[in-house]
Protein backbone atom coordinates (compact mmCIF):
# COMPACT_ATOMS: atom_id res chain seq x y z
CA UNK A 1 0.00 0.00 0.00
CA UNK A 2 1.55 3.02 -0.95
CA UNK A 3 0.20 5.47 1.92
CA UNK A 4 -2.05 4.76 4.87
CA UNK A 5 -4.75 6.09 6.25
CA UNK A 6 -5.31 7.35 9.20
CA UNK A 7 -8.68 7.82 11.82
CA UNK A 8 -8.24 10.86 13.86
CA UNK A 9 -11.26 11.67 15.13
CA UNK A 10 -14.77 9.84 16.53
CA UNK A 11 -17.86 10.89 17.87
CA UNK A 12 -21.40 9.30 18.53
CA UNK A 13 -24.65 10.83 20.33
CA UNK A 14 -26.31 9.22 23.20
CA UNK A 15 -28.04 6.23 21.69
CA UNK A 16 -31.63 6.88 22.67
CA UNK A 17 -35.22 4.73 22.30
CA UNK A 18 -36.24 8.17 20.67
CA UNK A 19 -35.20 11.65 19.56
CA UNK A 20 -37.80 13.85 19.09
CA UNK A 21 -36.06 16.93 19.93
CA UNK A 22 -33.69 15.89 16.43
CA UNK A 23 -34.67 15.79 13.14
CA UNK A 24 -32.59 13.73 11.70
CA UNK A 25 -29.79 15.59 10.07
CA UNK A 26 -29.18 17.54 12.81
CA UNK A 27 -28.33 13.92 14.37
CA UNK A 28 -25.99 13.87 11.76
CA UNK A 29 -24.77 18.08 12.36
CA UNK A 30 -24.21 17.45 16.28
CA UNK A 31 -21.53 14.21 15.47
CA UNK A 32 -19.89 16.32 12.27
CA UNK A 33 -19.40 19.35 14.73
CA UNK A 34 -17.69 17.66 17.57
CA UNK A 35 -15.09 15.64 15.09
CA UNK A 36 -14.43 19.17 13.68
CA UNK A 37 -13.75 20.46 16.99
CA UNK A 38 -11.57 17.63 18.18
CA UNK A 39 -9.36 18.14 14.88
CA UNK A 40 -8.86 22.07 14.46
CA UNK A 41 -10.61 21.49 11.19
CA UNK A 42 -13.46 23.56 9.86
CA UNK A 43 -15.46 22.49 6.05
CA UNK A 44 -13.04 23.96 3.72
CA UNK A 45 -10.19 21.43 4.61
CA UNK A 46 -12.54 18.76 3.74
CA UNK A 47 -12.36 17.24 0.46
CA UNK A 48 -15.77 14.88 0.51
CA UNK A 49 -17.86 13.92 2.95
CA UNK A 50 -19.66 10.16 2.73
CA UNK A 51 -22.56 9.65 4.39
CA UNK A 52 -24.67 6.64 5.29
CA UNK A 53 -28.05 6.55 5.28
CA UNK A 54 -30.99 4.48 3.66
CA UNK A 55 -34.32 6.19 1.88
CA UNK A 56 -36.89 4.15 3.17
CA UNK A 57 -35.94 4.43 6.35
CA UNK A 58 -35.19 8.23 6.35
CA UNK A 59 -38.91 8.41 4.65
CA UNK A 60 -37.71 10.53 1.67
CA UNK A 61 -36.26 10.16 -2.11
CA UNK A 62 -32.06 11.53 -2.06
CA UNK A 63 -32.28 11.33 1.81
CA UNK A 64 -29.01 12.59 1.82
CA UNK A 65 -29.24 15.64 0.70
CA UNK A 66 -30.53 17.51 3.16
CA UNK A 67 -27.78 16.07 5.27
CA UNK A 68 -25.47 17.27 3.41
CA UNK A 69 -26.27 20.76 3.41
CA UNK A 70 -25.72 20.58 7.36
CA UNK A 71 -22.06 18.94 6.99
CA UNK A 72 -21.11 21.87 4.52
CA UNK A 73 -21.90 20.38 0.59
CA UNK A 74 -23.32 22.90 -0.91
CA UNK A 75 -20.78 23.60 -2.90
CA UNK A 76 -18.31 20.78 -2.21
CA UNK A 77 -18.48 16.86 -2.61
CA UNK A 78 -20.56 14.48 -0.58
CA UNK A 79 -21.54 10.58 -1.57
CA UNK A 80 -24.17 8.75 0.24
CA UNK A 81 -23.54 5.03 0.64
CA UNK A 82 -26.62 3.28 1.63
CA UNK A 83 -25.97 0.32 3.34
CA UNK A 84 -24.18 -0.49 6.83
CA UNK A 85 -21.61 2.51 8.70
CA UNK A 86 -18.60 0.36 8.46
CA UNK A 87 -19.07 0.21 4.53
CA UNK A 88 -18.95 3.80 4.25
CA UNK A 89 -15.75 4.21 6.31
CA UNK A 90 -14.27 1.22 3.78
CA UNK A 91 -15.59 4.10 0.63
CA UNK A 92 -13.55 6.60 2.60
CA UNK A 93 -10.27 4.98 3.07
CA UNK A 94 -10.59 3.58 -0.84
CA UNK A 95 -11.04 7.31 -1.71
CA UNK A 96 -7.80 8.60 0.19
CA UNK A 97 -5.92 5.60 -0.94
CA UNK A 98 -6.94 6.48 -4.60
CA UNK A 99 -5.04 9.55 -4.39
CA UNK A 100 -7.68 11.93 -5.18
CA UNK A 101 -8.71 13.01 -1.24
CA UNK A 102 -6.57 13.62 1.98
CA UNK A 103 -9.33 14.65 4.42
CA UNK A 104 -12.74 12.52 4.20
CA UNK A 105 -15.90 13.58 6.75
CA UNK A 106 -17.93 10.45 7.30
CA UNK A 107 -21.59 10.49 9.07
CA UNK A 108 -24.36 8.11 9.69
CA UNK A 109 -26.98 8.64 11.56
CA UNK A 110 -30.62 7.45 11.57
CA UNK A 111 -33.90 7.32 13.48
CA UNK A 112 -35.33 4.66 13.32
CA UNK A 113 -38.10 5.74 15.96
CA UNK A 114 -39.58 7.19 12.89
CA UNK A 115 -41.00 3.86 11.27
CA UNK A 116 -42.07 0.75 11.69
CA UNK A 117 -38.71 -1.37 11.21
CA UNK A 118 -40.28 -4.52 10.18
CA UNK A 119 -42.30 -2.45 6.99
CA UNK A 120 -39.00 -0.86 5.97
CA UNK A 121 -37.11 -4.55 6.45
CA UNK A 122 -39.84 -5.85 4.31
CA UNK A 123 -39.08 -3.65 1.33
CA UNK A 124 -35.50 -5.56 1.13
CA UNK A 125 -37.34 -8.33 -0.23
CA UNK A 126 -37.88 -9.53 -3.80
CA UNK A 127 -41.77 -7.83 -4.55
CA UNK A 128 -42.96 -11.20 -6.29
CA UNK A 129 -41.23 -14.07 -4.67
CA UNK A 130 -40.80 -12.90 -0.83
CA UNK A 131 -42.14 -9.76 -0.23
CA UNK A 132 -45.88 -10.71 -0.98
CA UNK A 133 -45.18 -13.48 2.29
CA UNK A 134 -45.04 -10.66 4.53
CA UNK A 135 -40.93 -11.34 5.41
CA UNK A 136 -39.12 -8.68 7.23
CA UNK A 137 -35.14 -8.79 8.79
CA UNK A 138 -36.85 -10.24 11.90
CA UNK A 139 -38.45 -13.02 10.78
CA UNK A 140 -35.46 -13.81 8.68
CA UNK A 141 -33.41 -14.08 11.02
CA UNK A 142 -35.55 -16.21 13.56
CA UNK A 143 -34.84 -18.91 10.38
CA UNK A 144 -31.30 -18.82 10.10
CA UNK A 145 -31.02 -19.05 14.35
CA UNK A 146 -32.99 -21.90 14.30
CA UNK A 147 -31.42 -23.32 11.47
CA UNK A 148 -27.94 -22.40 13.12
CA UNK A 149 -29.27 -23.76 16.36
CA UNK A 150 -30.51 -27.16 14.84
CA UNK A 151 -26.92 -27.54 12.64
CA UNK A 152 -24.84 -26.73 15.76
CA UNK A 153 -26.56 -27.63 18.96
CA UNK A 154 -26.66 -24.29 19.93
CA UNK A 155 -28.33 -23.76 22.98
CA UNK A 156 -31.10 -20.63 23.87
CA UNK A 157 -28.87 -20.16 27.21
CA UNK A 158 -26.14 -19.45 25.11
CA UNK A 159 -27.92 -16.84 22.98
CA UNK A 160 -29.07 -15.76 25.98
CA UNK A 161 -25.20 -15.31 27.55
CA UNK A 162 -24.44 -12.83 24.89
CA UNK A 163 -27.55 -10.53 25.82
CA UNK A 164 -26.80 -11.07 29.87
CA UNK A 165 -22.55 -9.62 28.36
CA UNK A 166 -24.12 -7.16 26.38
CA UNK A 167 -26.10 -5.20 28.73
CA UNK A 168 -23.43 -5.88 31.53
CA UNK A 169 -20.77 -4.46 29.42
CA UNK A 170 -23.12 -1.34 28.32
CA UNK A 171 -23.23 -0.05 31.92
CA UNK A 172 -19.64 0.92 31.49
CA UNK A 173 -20.60 2.92 27.97
CA UNK A 174 -21.95 6.86 28.30
CA UNK A 175 -23.44 5.97 24.81
CA UNK A 176 -25.50 2.60 25.92
CA UNK A 177 -29.82 3.43 25.61
CA UNK A 178 -30.40 -0.08 27.17
CA UNK A 179 -27.85 -1.65 30.21
CA UNK A 180 -28.49 -3.72 33.20
CA UNK A 181 -27.42 -6.61 35.29
CA UNK A 182 -29.81 -8.94 33.99
CA UNK A 183 -30.05 -13.01 33.90
CA UNK A 184 -30.54 -15.67 31.24
CA UNK A 185 -33.62 -16.82 33.19
CA UNK A 186 -34.98 -12.81 32.48
CA UNK A 187 -34.62 -13.53 28.81
CA UNK A 188 -35.83 -16.83 28.43
CA UNK A 189 -38.94 -15.70 30.51
CA UNK A 190 -39.16 -12.44 28.01
CA UNK A 191 -41.28 -12.77 25.27
CA UNK A 192 -41.19 -14.72 21.73
CA UNK A 193 -41.31 -12.41 18.60
CA UNK A 194 -40.69 -15.19 16.46
CA UNK A 195 -38.86 -18.74 17.34
CA UNK A 196 -36.19 -19.16 19.04
CA UNK A 197 -35.91 -15.05 19.16
CA UNK A 198 -37.29 -13.82 22.19
CA UNK A 199 -38.08 -9.80 23.08
CA UNK A 200 -34.36 -9.75 25.08
CA UNK A 201 -32.66 -11.36 22.17
CA UNK A 202 -33.79 -8.35 19.94
CA UNK A 203 -31.66 -5.13 19.80
CA UNK A 204 -34.27 -2.38 20.29
CA UNK A 205 -35.26 0.50 18.34
CA UNK A 206 -32.78 2.71 18.29
CA UNK A 207 -32.11 6.91 17.21
CA UNK A 208 -28.09 8.09 16.68
CA UNK A 209 -25.52 9.34 14.69
CA UNK A 210 -22.03 9.07 14.83
CA UNK A 211 -19.09 10.91 12.25
CA UNK A 212 -15.40 10.09 12.35
CA UNK A 213 -12.50 11.61 10.01
CA UNK A 214 -10.17 9.91 7.95
CA UNK A 215 -7.04 11.50 6.34
CA UNK A 216 -3.94 10.32 4.41
CA UNK A 217 -1.16 9.62 7.09
CA UNK A 218 1.18 12.76 6.38
CA UNK A 219 -2.15 14.58 7.44
CA UNK A 220 -2.50 12.61 10.58
CA UNK A 221 0.13 13.80 12.93
CA UNK A 222 -1.05 17.39 13.01
CA UNK A 223 -4.38 16.50 13.65
CA UNK A 224 -4.02 14.48 16.33
CA UNK A 225 -1.04 12.40 18.64
CA UNK A 226 -2.79 9.37 18.97
CA UNK A 227 -3.73 8.32 15.00
CA UNK A 228 -5.88 5.15 14.82
CA UNK A 229 -4.76 3.51 11.60
CA UNK A 230 -7.11 0.77 8.88
CA UNK A 231 -5.32 -1.81 8.75
CA UNK A 232 -7.37 -4.16 6.57
CA UNK A 233 -10.70 -4.14 5.49
CA UNK A 234 -13.03 -6.75 3.45
CA UNK A 235 -16.70 -6.92 2.06
CA UNK A 236 -18.26 -9.96 0.66
CA UNK A 237 -22.27 -10.69 -0.19
CA UNK A 238 -23.89 -13.45 0.08
CA UNK A 239 -27.12 -14.34 -1.93
CA UNK A 240 -30.34 -12.51 -2.42
CA UNK A 241 -32.61 -15.39 -1.88
CA UNK A 242 -32.82 -16.70 1.36
CA UNK A 243 -32.98 -20.11 0.37
CA UNK A 244 -30.03 -20.22 -2.16
CA UNK A 245 -28.18 -19.62 1.28
CA UNK A 246 -26.70 -22.03 4.15
CA UNK A 247 -28.14 -19.92 6.37
CA UNK A 248 -26.12 -21.72 9.44
CA UNK A 249 -22.96 -20.91 7.68
CA UNK A 250 -21.94 -17.30 7.16
CA UNK A 251 -19.24 -17.71 4.29
CA UNK A 252 -19.81 -14.33 3.09
CA UNK A 253 -18.49 -12.96 6.53
CA UNK A 254 -15.84 -15.60 6.77
CA UNK A 255 -14.73 -13.78 3.06
CA UNK A 256 -15.15 -10.60 4.24
CA UNK A 257 -12.43 -11.46 7.09
CA UNK A 258 -9.98 -13.79 5.32
CA UNK A 259 -9.75 -10.27 2.54
CA UNK A 260 -9.47 -7.89 6.17
CA UNK A 261 -7.10 -10.24 7.44
CA UNK A 262 -4.85 -10.87 4.32
CA UNK A 263 -4.68 -7.18 3.83
CA UNK A 264 -3.34 -6.54 7.46
CA UNK A 265 -1.25 -9.78 7.72
CA UNK A 266 -3.28 -11.65 10.47
CA UNK A 267 -3.12 -15.01 10.56
CA UNK A 268 -4.65 -15.74 14.23
CA UNK A 269 -7.14 -13.86 15.03
CA UNK A 270 -8.26 -14.50 18.22
CA UNK A 271 -4.54 -14.21 19.47
CA UNK A 272 -3.58 -11.19 17.16
CA UNK A 273 -6.64 -9.21 17.67
CA UNK A 274 -6.79 -7.50 21.59
CA UNK A 275 -10.53 -6.30 21.34
CA UNK A 276 -13.37 -6.65 18.81
CA UNK A 277 -16.71 -4.63 18.41
CA UNK A 278 -19.27 -6.30 15.98
CA UNK A 279 -22.88 -5.92 14.82
CA UNK A 280 -25.30 -8.66 16.18
CA UNK A 281 -28.87 -7.63 16.15
CA UNK A 282 -29.66 -10.75 17.73
CA UNK A 283 -28.21 -12.76 20.29
CA UNK A 284 -27.41 -15.87 18.08
CA UNK A 285 -25.55 -13.40 15.65
CA UNK A 286 -22.84 -13.04 18.46
CA UNK A 287 -22.39 -16.74 18.05
CA UNK A 288 -22.71 -17.40 14.12
CA UNK A 289 -20.25 -14.04 13.65
CA UNK A 290 -17.70 -15.40 16.20
CA UNK A 291 -17.46 -18.51 13.78
CA UNK A 292 -17.47 -16.95 10.26
CA UNK A 293 -14.81 -14.53 12.10
CA UNK A 294 -12.47 -17.00 12.79
CA UNK A 295 -12.53 -16.91 16.47
CA UNK A 296 -13.41 -20.52 16.69
CA UNK A 297 -14.50 -23.43 14.65
CA UNK A 298 -17.65 -23.23 13.25
CA UNK A 299 -20.17 -24.84 15.66
CA UNK A 300 -18.05 -23.71 18.66
CA UNK A 301 -19.91 -20.26 18.65
CA UNK A 302 -21.98 -21.42 22.26
CA UNK A 303 -18.99 -22.66 23.95
CA UNK A 304 -17.29 -19.78 23.05
CA UNK A 305 -18.96 -17.63 25.25
CA UNK A 306 -19.72 -20.27 28.27
CA UNK A 307 -15.91 -20.55 28.38
CA UNK A 308 -15.47 -16.80 28.80
CA UNK A 309 -13.18 -15.79 26.13
CA UNK A 310 -15.45 -13.36 25.18
CA UNK A 311 -15.90 -11.66 28.50
CA UNK A 312 -13.82 -8.56 29.58
CA UNK A 313 -11.39 -10.86 31.54
CA UNK A 314 -11.14 -13.31 28.19
CA UNK A 315 -8.79 -13.64 25.75
CA UNK A 316 -11.04 -11.56 23.20
CA UNK A 317 -13.50 -9.39 24.56
CA UNK A 318 -15.84 -9.32 22.54
CA UNK A 319 -18.28 -6.09 22.15
CA UNK A 320 -17.15 -3.90 25.23
CA UNK A 321 -19.31 -1.32 24.81
CA UNK A 322 -22.62 -3.49 24.89
CA UNK A 323 -22.54 -3.69 20.63
CA UNK A 324 -26.65 -3.25 18.91
CA UNK A 325 -28.13 -5.29 22.03
CA UNK A 326 -27.46 -2.53 24.12
CA UNK A 327 -29.06 0.46 21.45
CA UNK A 328 -27.35 1.49 18.26
CA UNK A 329 -29.04 2.21 14.91
CA UNK A 330 -29.23 0.33 12.24
CA UNK A 331 -26.52 2.11 9.56
CA UNK A 332 -25.19 3.76 12.37
CA UNK A 333 -23.62 0.37 13.54
CA UNK A 334 -21.29 -0.37 12.07
CA UNK A 335 -19.85 3.41 11.76
CA UNK A 336 -20.44 3.43 15.64
CA UNK A 337 -18.13 -0.12 16.03
CA UNK A 338 -15.44 1.28 14.32
CA UNK A 339 -15.48 4.37 16.55
CA UNK A 340 -15.46 2.13 19.54
CA UNK A 341 -12.71 0.16 18.08
CA UNK A 342 -10.90 3.50 18.12
CA UNK A 343 -11.62 4.47 21.74
CA UNK A 344 -10.43 1.68 22.39
CA UNK A 345 -7.28 1.87 20.33
CA UNK A 346 -7.01 5.24 21.72
CA UNK A 347 -7.47 4.35 25.52
CA UNK A 348 -10.06 6.51 25.99
CA UNK A 349 -12.85 3.73 26.17
CA UNK A 350 -13.21 4.53 29.88
CA UNK A 351 -14.88 2.14 32.20
CA UNK A 352 -15.23 0.10 28.97
CA UNK A 353 -11.42 0.11 28.35
CA UNK A 354 -9.70 -3.46 27.09
CA UNK A 355 -5.94 -2.37 28.76
CA UNK A 356 -2.96 -1.99 26.27
CA UNK A 357 -5.23 -2.77 23.27
CA UNK A 358 -3.27 -2.58 20.11
CA UNK A 359 -5.15 -4.66 17.58
CA UNK A 360 -9.35 -4.07 16.98
CA UNK A 361 -12.08 -5.71 15.04
CA UNK A 362 -15.12 -3.64 13.53
CA UNK A 363 -17.70 -5.68 12.40
CA UNK A 364 -21.15 -4.37 10.41
CA UNK A 365 -23.49 -5.81 8.38
CA UNK A 366 -26.94 -4.79 6.57
CA UNK A 367 -29.62 -7.04 4.84
CA UNK A 368 -31.28 -10.12 5.76
CA UNK A 369 -29.52 -12.68 7.59
CA UNK A 370 -26.27 -10.84 7.18
CA UNK A 371 -26.26 -10.52 3.27
CA UNK A 372 -23.23 -7.90 3.15
CA UNK A 373 -21.01 -8.07 5.33
CA UNK A 374 -17.82 -5.85 6.28
CA UNK A 375 -14.68 -6.72 8.71
CA UNK A 376 -12.15 -3.36 9.32
CA UNK A 377 -8.30 -4.20 11.36
CA UNK A 378 -7.16 -1.38 13.06
CA UNK A 379 -4.21 -0.67 14.89
CA UNK A 380 -2.12 1.93 16.94
CA UNK B 1 -43.21 18.41 29.95
CA UNK B 2 -42.38 20.53 26.70
CA UNK B 3 -44.31 19.58 23.73
CA UNK B 4 -42.29 17.48 20.79
CA UNK B 5 -44.47 17.56 17.70
CA UNK B 6 -44.24 14.85 15.10
CA UNK B 7 -45.81 15.70 11.55
CA UNK B 8 -47.19 12.04 10.78
CA UNK B 9 -47.98 11.20 7.11
CA UNK B 10 -48.57 7.48 5.47
CA UNK B 11 -46.52 6.65 2.34
CA UNK B 12 -48.69 5.87 -0.32
CA UNK B 13 -47.39 4.57 -3.82
CA UNK B 14 -49.11 2.00 -6.34
CA UNK B 15 -45.87 -0.34 -7.89
CA UNK B 16 -46.49 -2.29 -10.73
CA UNK B 17 -43.54 -5.04 -10.78
CA UNK B 18 -43.16 -6.73 -14.02
CA UNK B 19 -42.48 -10.59 -13.18
CA UNK B 20 -40.64 -10.87 -16.64
CA UNK B 21 -40.82 -13.79 -19.13
CA UNK B 22 -39.12 -15.84 -16.75
CA UNK B 23 -41.60 -15.10 -13.94
CA UNK B 24 -44.69 -15.12 -16.14
CA UNK B 25 -44.47 -18.59 -17.23
CA UNK B 26 -43.44 -19.67 -13.96
CA UNK B 27 -46.84 -17.89 -12.53
CA UNK B 28 -49.12 -19.14 -15.39
CA UNK B 29 -48.19 -22.63 -14.54
CA UNK B 30 -48.71 -22.51 -11.04
CA UNK B 31 -52.21 -20.78 -11.69
CA UNK B 32 -53.20 -22.89 -14.98
CA UNK B 33 -51.81 -26.14 -13.52
CA UNK B 34 -50.85 -26.51 -10.47
CA UNK B 35 -47.00 -26.88 -11.14
CA UNK B 36 -44.05 -25.80 -9.03
CA UNK B 37 -41.61 -25.07 -11.90
CA UNK B 38 -37.75 -24.11 -11.41
CA UNK B 39 -34.55 -23.73 -13.34
CA UNK B 40 -31.29 -25.50 -14.38
CA UNK B 41 -28.11 -24.38 -14.76
CA UNK B 42 -26.43 -25.67 -17.89
CA UNK B 43 -22.82 -24.38 -16.51
CA UNK B 44 -23.32 -25.29 -12.84
CA UNK B 45 -26.20 -28.26 -13.28
CA UNK B 46 -28.28 -26.82 -10.17
CA UNK B 47 -31.94 -26.24 -9.96
CA UNK B 48 -32.78 -23.31 -9.01
CA UNK B 49 -36.02 -22.15 -7.08
CA UNK B 50 -37.72 -19.30 -7.64
CA UNK B 51 -37.12 -19.77 -11.65
CA UNK B 52 -34.31 -16.51 -12.55
CA UNK B 53 -33.11 -16.02 -15.81
CA UNK B 54 -28.98 -15.69 -14.66
CA UNK B 55 -27.18 -18.69 -12.52
CA UNK B 56 -25.70 -16.02 -10.24
CA UNK B 57 -23.41 -18.21 -9.32
CA UNK B 58 -22.01 -18.49 -12.60
CA UNK B 59 -23.67 -16.07 -14.49
CA UNK B 60 -24.59 -18.42 -17.19
CA UNK B 61 -28.36 -17.61 -18.97
CA UNK B 62 -30.67 -20.10 -17.76
CA UNK B 63 -33.40 -21.81 -20.25
CA UNK B 64 -34.03 -25.50 -19.14
CA UNK B 65 -37.32 -25.56 -17.06
CA UNK B 66 -37.57 -28.03 -14.67
CA UNK B 67 -41.02 -29.10 -12.84
CA UNK B 68 -40.40 -29.28 -9.08
CA UNK B 69 -42.18 -31.95 -7.07
CA UNK B 70 -44.71 -30.20 -4.83
CA UNK B 71 -43.30 -32.12 -1.86
CA UNK B 72 -39.78 -31.47 -0.14
CA UNK B 73 -38.02 -31.50 3.19
CA UNK B 74 -38.36 -28.57 5.81
CA UNK B 75 -34.45 -26.94 6.45
CA UNK B 76 -35.92 -23.83 8.61
CA UNK B 77 -38.75 -22.63 10.45
CA UNK B 78 -40.23 -19.98 12.44
CA UNK B 79 -43.22 -19.36 14.19
CA UNK B 80 -44.26 -15.59 14.09
CA UNK B 81 -45.92 -14.24 16.86
CA UNK B 82 -46.03 -10.11 16.25
CA UNK B 83 -48.67 -8.93 13.48
CA UNK B 84 -47.91 -6.25 10.49
CA UNK B 85 -49.99 -5.00 7.95
CA UNK B 86 -47.55 -6.62 4.92
CA UNK B 87 -48.22 -10.38 6.39
CA UNK B 88 -50.93 -11.87 4.99
CA UNK B 89 -51.72 -14.19 8.40
CA UNK B 90 -52.59 -13.59 11.69
CA UNK B 91 -50.46 -14.74 13.88
CA UNK B 92 -49.21 -17.42 14.96
CA UNK B 93 -48.34 -18.04 11.83
CA UNK B 94 -45.03 -20.39 10.35
CA UNK B 95 -42.69 -19.63 7.68
CA UNK B 96 -40.66 -22.07 6.53
CA UNK B 97 -37.67 -22.73 4.29
CA UNK B 98 -38.55 -26.15 1.81
CA UNK B 99 -36.14 -27.89 -0.41
CA UNK B 100 -38.75 -28.89 -2.62
CA UNK B 101 -37.74 -32.73 -4.26
CA UNK B 102 -35.52 -31.69 -7.71
CA UNK B 103 -34.39 -28.54 -6.09
CA UNK B 104 -31.34 -27.37 -5.33
CA UNK B 105 -32.24 -24.24 -3.28
CA UNK B 106 -35.05 -23.25 -1.01
CA UNK B 107 -38.64 -21.98 -1.51
CA UNK B 108 -39.74 -20.17 1.55
CA UNK B 109 -43.17 -20.28 2.50
CA UNK B 110 -45.86 -20.80 5.01
CA UNK B 111 -46.62 -23.85 6.83
CA UNK B 112 -49.60 -25.29 7.35
CA UNK B 113 -52.62 -27.33 9.32
CA UNK B 114 -49.86 -27.68 11.88
CA UNK B 115 -49.34 -27.47 15.57
CA UNK B 116 -46.31 -24.90 15.86
CA UNK B 117 -44.97 -27.04 18.63
CA UNK B 118 -44.66 -30.54 16.59
CA UNK B 119 -42.89 -28.44 13.51
CA UNK B 120 -39.31 -30.16 13.35
CA UNK B 121 -36.81 -29.76 11.20
CA UNK B 122 -36.05 -32.37 8.27
CA UNK B 123 -39.79 -32.85 8.70
CA UNK B 124 -41.52 -33.55 5.12
CA UNK B 125 -44.26 -31.72 3.75
CA UNK B 126 -46.29 -31.08 1.03
CA UNK B 127 -47.57 -27.98 -1.12
CA UNK B 128 -51.42 -26.99 -0.40
CA UNK B 129 -52.86 -24.68 -3.58
CA UNK B 130 -55.24 -22.53 -3.83
CA UNK B 131 -58.58 -23.90 -5.40
CA UNK B 132 -58.47 -21.11 -8.45
CA UNK B 133 -54.79 -19.55 -8.85
CA UNK B 134 -54.21 -15.71 -9.13
CA UNK B 135 -50.96 -15.68 -10.41
CA UNK B 136 -48.88 -15.39 -7.39
CA UNK B 137 -47.04 -16.73 -4.90
CA UNK B 138 -50.24 -17.62 -2.66
CA UNK B 139 -51.75 -20.06 -5.16
CA UNK B 140 -49.41 -22.08 -2.95
CA UNK B 141 -51.64 -21.91 0.51
CA UNK B 142 -48.97 -23.39 2.41
CA UNK B 143 -47.27 -26.78 2.88
CA UNK B 144 -48.13 -28.95 5.31
CA UNK B 145 -46.79 -32.37 6.64
CA UNK B 146 -47.13 -35.46 5.28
Amino acid sequence: MADRVAIVAVAQTKYEEARPDRRVFELAFEVAERVLEQTGLNNDDLDIRVTCSQDHLDGMGISDVPVSEVLGAQYGAEEKIASDGAMAARYAFIQILSGHYDVVLVVAQCKESKVDQNLVANLAFDPIYHRYLGLDFLSAAAMQANRYMHQHGITPEQCARVVVKSLKNAKNNPYAQRAMDISVEDILRSPVLAYPIRQLDAKPVSDGACAMILVREDRAKRLTDKPVWIKGVGSCYDAFYLGDRELADCDSLAAAAKRAYQMAGITEPLKEIDVAEISAEYSYQELLWSEGLGFCDPGEGGRLIERGVTGMDGELPLNPSGGLLSGCPTHVAGLSRIAEAVLQLRGEAGARQVPGAKTALAHGFVGPCGQLQCVMILGK
Amino acid sequence: MEEKMVFDEPYVAHYQYSVGAVGTKFFTELRDNKKILGMRCPACHLVYFPPRATCHRCLAKLDEWVELSDEGTLITYTVVHYSEPVQPQEPPFAYGLIRLDGADTCICHFLGEVDPESINIGMRVKAVFREKGEGNMLDIRYFKPL
